[in-house]
């Protein structure tokens, strides 16, 4: 992977989203929202179920397309078009909360098909930047083993594996850790930190918040498809000015 | 299986005893008999070859005919629908006529009673396939979509790698089912002179007058054919299902 701590705080964020609507029917499930991105930062997004978080990282990589405003990756226009696509491809990855997993390929080929249909590596060069991710998430040992033969820990590190494979600029994290059981989460966990040291640019949505104060550079608060905080993790955590998001705070937070 | 198809024989070999049965007519120790039982075995040369010609074309027809069904694209869907209805609707004996004897004449062309059989069975059965392959695309977690879009595949590759081969283990018993009931609905071939099996025991019927004997052959050669069709399907699914482990 590239390390990227140097090229951190450039004036032009790497993602922008300006005044971004999204609507399923009449619901509006994003309300003009805006949010700049530098490369390198990490950026921890929560807020209560329904508020528009998926939404939010979804329309990043047009797996929904949003109604009005305007997004761009790395200043190419998120529009649906051929071009936006291509940007799409090469500089995001995604993790998914239920991991999503080819379960008819075993972990190497799941890592492998991604660079190789792309036409970006042959199958000898794929295998082996594959293995070496696995050996990053911790699990070279599993290559030949089909999904359903892992636990929950070991597939989400996969799927983690599987993006990086891509060698985005980008990761997107929805929830990765909310379908683990609570003595997996950690060892998911650990690999995100390691990520995020490494300089990678990533918007995770979780309500681990001791990930994110381990991590974030910028805190996020949603509620009813708007950003209602946003803030550095020491502000956030000790005095957020909506009254909403201290409220939140102090459901999820131990006492 | 086996033991049933045992049971039914002896059966039969009981009731031959009677005097009702002629079953010198196909007994293969006398020489007549070995030449009729031989003709009417080479019945199934054309069985199989029709039926699985048929089913390939099918198959492809069918998937073709799927993938417009599951588009976002209101008349691609409308081309699904309509598709399915109409050819659906057609008996398939009527299908066979029609395509032996009208499609000649509309397109000004011959063509075989072969490939008659082949067009109107294949037909006939794309508008089933369809509807199969479009459950079994359907029934494919969204997810496995969308982690195909994060790792850059393209639609095709999508299909072909991702939603393709896991609908596939799944709709595999269908597909089965459908080959059964190709072999089955050839017979109805016969009756533009193909020679298969149904044809040939007709034929024989007509000059050896022995319709009982010569039509529990030809039951029993379909049973057998069809058994061993059904082992086969379901020898592949489980090699296929031990890919997936516990899923
Ligand atoms: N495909 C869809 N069709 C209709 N409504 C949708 C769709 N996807 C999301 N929504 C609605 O949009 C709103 C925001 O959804 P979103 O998934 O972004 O919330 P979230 O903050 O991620 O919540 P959670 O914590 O439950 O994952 C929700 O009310 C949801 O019901
Ligand atoms: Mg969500």
């Amino acid at each position: 992977m590239v390390q990227q701590s140097d090229l951190k705080a450039t004036d032009s964020p790497i993602i922008q989203m300006r005044s971004v609507s999204k609507f399923f029917g009449t619901f509006q499930a994003l309300n003009e929202v805006s949010i700049d991105i530098g490369l390198g930062e990490r950026v921890v997004v929560c807020g209560p179920s329904g508020s528009g978080k998926s939404t939010l990282i979804r329309c990043i990589n047009q797996l929904e397309k949003h109604d009005s405003g305007t997004i761009s990756i790395d200043g190419t226009a998120i529009d649906g078009s051929k071009a936006s696509l291509n940007t799409v491809h090469a500089n995001v990855g995604m993790v998914f909360q239920q991991f999503n997993l080819f379960p008819h390929l075993t972990v190497l080929e799941n890592l492998t098909l991604g660079p190789v249909r792309a036409g970006r590596l042959s199958k000898t060069e794929a295998n082996d930047i594959a293995i070496r991710y696995l050996e990053r998430v911790r699990i070279p040992e599993q290559a030949d083993k089909y999904p359903a033969q892992l636990s929950g820990g070991q597939q989400q590190r996969v799927a983690i594996a599987r993006s990086l494979c891509m060698e985005p600029n980008i990761m997107l994290f929805d929830e990765p850790t909310s379908a683990l059981d609570p003595e997996m989460i950690n060892e998911v966990l650990d690999v995100m930190v390691e990520l995020a040291e490494s300089g990678m640019t990533m918007i995770c949505v979780t309500h681990e918040m001791g990930f994110a104060r381990r991590v974030a550079d910028k805190m996020v608060f949603m509620d009813h498809g708007k950003i209602v905080e946003m803030s550095d993790k020491e502000k956030f955590f000790k005095a957020p000015d909506s009254e909403r998001c201290r409220e939140f705070l102090q459901q999820i937070l131990p006492h | 299986m086996i033991r049933i198809l045992l049971a039914g024989s002896l059966c039969l070999l009981i009731a031959g005893c009677s005097s009702d049965w002629g079953w010198y007519v196909v007994n293969p120790a006398t020489k007549k008999g070995m030449t009729n039982l031989q003709f009417l075995l080479s019945g199934f040369y054309f069985t199989v070859l029709l039926s699985v010609t048929a089913i390939v074309i099918s198959v492809v027809l069918g998937l073709l005919v799927a993938l417009p069904g599951l588009s976002s694209r209101k008349g691609l869907r409308r081309f699904n629908r309509v598709y399915v209805e109409l050819v659906r609707a057609v008996p398939i004996l009527v299908m066979i006529l029609w395509v032996y004897y009208g499609l000649p004449q509309l397109l000004g062309i011959t063509i075989t009673v072969f490939w008659a059989g082949v067009i109107a069975l294949a037909l006939s059965d794309s508008a089933f396939e369809a509807e199969i392959f479009r459950a079994g695309i359907q029934s494919i977690d969204k997810g496995q979509y969308e982690a195909s879009h994060t790792v850059a595949l393209s639609y095709t590759d999508t299909m072909r790698f991702i939603i393709l081969p896991q609908a596939i283990r799944r709709i595999l018993p269908a597909l089965g089912n459908q080959l059964v009931y190709m072999l089955k609905m050839s017979s109805l071939v016969s009756v533009i002179g193909m020679q298969e099996l149904t044809r040939k025991a007709n034929e024989l019927v007509v000059t050896e007058y022995r319709p009982l004997e010569i039509y529990t052959v030809l039951l029993l050669e379909y049973l057998v054919l069809i058994l061993i069709v059904s082992a086969g399907v379901r020898w592949l699914e489980r090699r296929l299902q031990t890919d997936q482990r516990n899923r």
